[in-house]
């Protein structure tokens, strides 16, 4: 379809453009109900641009808000750690080095989860648990935010706390380069055990995704490399993958944007400690689990607008990622799925 | 040619492992879902009782319910709908009908796919700066306001996704009818597309229902019971924050039963959303 709806919109515009003829009587009948095919129509469209006008709102409010922050502090909002509400200092580094590190932890976990669990459903899963198993992956879509976070905090925490963190650091804390990673008491909470939590959040996304990519690799292809000789995991590697590669990245980037902004699940179990650690265990903070754990009790104009313009940084990371993301999958005429 | 036996045992033994990698990652992905939900119907029953619903959230060390936070969710959630259903499917059917190759339309679906993953805290700034800091006060209205943002970019697309899948001859034959642009809309296009913007519309209230962190600095909370929506009002979500980030046994075990709550509401809502997508017949 090469012209537009809206210049052809439809036989209606037999009729004067469907508008009334001005002498106010057309010498036929007209269609009964004529007369509201306009204000329909700008109501769809007003509503339509009510989605841009949000959009830019965000944008601009964001933007117009931190202006200060970076009139007053510069470009050393982003490159200090040093957030001193008493003080009125504010630096973002520890946030933003915190919301990469969480999310990074999530992907690296997260993927190989969720590819797995993709893999499996599509090619080793018995016909009939098939439709259960990724209705099942899909609800932990469902579940809301706070309720990983609150199983993250009285479930996890202890877990890593008692079990995992101390094995850690007795077995890698002392390997050269890599142990710094592992260091200090083990607190339970901390970037580790946010980072674990956010990938069996993003999980179900890439898992989705995936299967859907899946779903389109040719029946033929499959059955030849089949045909040939080669096993499950030879047509994983050389037919599915290869196949769908653009889709897969465009999954990764999605649950990436996801860990990215997820708020509720990370402030419960993150600690909210402004201190750049290099261990992995030691307690953090990310972008929105600072805005969830001060944004309502900030006092002072430069705090709430310090808290404004981390908004705003979190909210280019997304777009720049989300875009990738619809870039990605449009390529497979797919989209970014809710 | 014969195969070389070390090569066939070298890439079944491959094989062998990469299957059972995949069988443990599902295990650990199905596992998960099991561990949250088997540790929140323990903890949730337990400390459910009929005074959840009859009595309003108390101050430690007393007994109470969540009625206050559960009738300020409803209150929001409420109303957060009655605007977004109709400004959603209508943007969506601008998308499926009028805007479908247009530059707008274009530009539109482009802002909807960013604004349905963006984090919801950042809908819960914008509402902030556009209604709490202009009133000077934390209100209900602003609660509801950012969960409708959040809710309309999910109905749009499925409103579209829905009425794209609406055959194109039956369009044609209703204006070939006579029939206005309009009118072949809502007597065809949104008949025909029913259940799917039904779908899209309890996915959308499941996603709100549990949305709890633009509502940290709109709605904020309450102790009381209030339907004024002029002033802070409770909402389950945030008051499960509180409570499970308490020191206290028993407002800790309200949480668990509000979490209990939210979470068979939101997986009933979007189990019931997948059932009617799929039994009944898609446009």
């Amino acid at each position: 379809m090469s012209t537009s709806m809206e210049t052809m919109a439809g036989p209606v515009g037999i009729v004067n453009n469907g508008r009334v003829p001005e002498t106010g009587k057309a010498d036929f009948p007209l269609p009964s109900g004529i007369r509201f095919e306009k204000p329909f129509r700008i109501l769809t469209r007003l509503s339509a641009i009510l989605i841009i006008s949000m959009m830019a709102g965000i944008f601009i409010l964001l933007a117009l808000e931190s202006v200060p922050v970076f009139h007053k502090f510069g470009f050393s909002f982003i490159t200090s750690s040093s957030w001193n509400p008493v003080s009125n200092k504010f630096g973002a580094l520890a946030s933003i080095v915190g919301t990469l590190t969480t999310s990074f932890i999530a992907v690296l976990f997260g993927v190989p989860l969720a590819l797995g669990s993709a893999l499996f459903l599509n090619e080793l899963c018995p016909f009939k648990l098939r439709s259960t198993l990724s209705t099942m992956i899909e609800l932990l879509a469902a579940i809301p935010s706070i309720i990983y976070g609150m199983w993250g905090l009285f479930v996890m925490v202890p877990i890593m706390s008692h079990f995992i963190q101390p094995a850690m650091i007795k077995h890698l804390g002392h390997i050269p380069y890599v142990g710094v990673l592992f260091q200090g008491p083990p607190f339970g909470i901390g970037t580790l055990t946010a980072g674990l939590i956010l990938s069996v959040m993003i999980l179900p996304f890439i898992a989705s995704v995936s299967l859907q990519a899946f779903a389109t690799v040719p029946a033929s292809l499959r059955e030849a490399a089949y045909g040939t000789g080669a096993n499950v995991w030879e047509v994983c590697r050389n037919i599915l993958i290869p196949f769908t590669k653009t889709s897969l990245i465009g999954a990764i980037m999605l649950g990436l944007g996801r860990a990215l902004g997820e708020t509720m699940a990370v402030t419960f179990v993150i600690g909210n400690a402004h201190r750049l650690s290099v261990s992995l265990l030691a307690p953090g903070t990310t972008i929105s689990a600072t805005l969830a754990n001060e944004f309502a009790e900030a006092f002072g104009d430069t705090y709430i607008a310090s808290l404004l313009a981390l908004g705003l940084v979190l909210f280019v990371i997304t777009f720049v990622i989300l875009m990738i993301t619809r870039l990605l999958l449009l390529y497979d005429k797919r989209r970014i799925p809710i | 040619m014969k195969p070389d036996p070390s090569v066939l045992l070298r890439r079944r033994i491959v094989n062998y492992c990469m299957l059972v990698l995949f069988t443990v990652a599902i295990v650990i992905s199905i596992g998960a879902l099991t561990a949250i939900l088997w540790k929140l119907s323990f903890s949730g029953l337990q400390a459910f009782s009929p005074d959840v619903f009859l009595k309003s959230t108390p101050a430690p060390g007393s007994s109470g319910g969540l009625l206050n936070a559960i009738l300020g969710s409803v209150i929001l959630i409420v109303t957060a709908m009655v605007a977004a259903i109709p400004l959603g499917v209508l943007a969506g059917t601008y998308l499926a009908e009028y805007g479908r190759t247009s530059k707008l339309g274009d530009v539109i679906r482009f802002c909807n796919d960013i604004l349905l993953s963006a984090p919801s805290i950042i809908i819960g700034l914008f509402i902030y700066g556009i209604i709490v800091l202009p009133s000077k006060h934390f209100s209900g209205w602003a609660g509801a306001a950012s969960l409708c943002l959040i809710a309309i970019p999910v109905i749009v697309r499925t409103s579209e996704d829905m009425l794209r899948l609406v055959p194109d001859s039956l369009r044609e034959a209703g204006v070939a009818l006579g029939c206005p642009y309009w009118k072949m809309i809502v007597k065809i296009g949104w008949r025909s597309a029913r259940p799917g913007i039904m779908t899209g519309i309890l996915l959308a209230l499941a996603r709100i229902s549990g949305e709890t962190a633009p509502l940290l600095f709109t709605s904020l909370n309450n102790q009381f019971s209030t339907l004024n929506m002029n002033v802070p009002i409770a909402s389950l979500p945030i008051v499960i924050f509180q409570f499970a980030m308490s020191p206290y046994k028993d407002w800790q075990n309200l949480a668990w039963a509000g979490a209990f709550l939210i979470t068979i509401t939101v997986l009933g809502l979007s189990i019931f959303a997948r059932q009617m997508l799929s039994t009944k017949r898609r446009p």
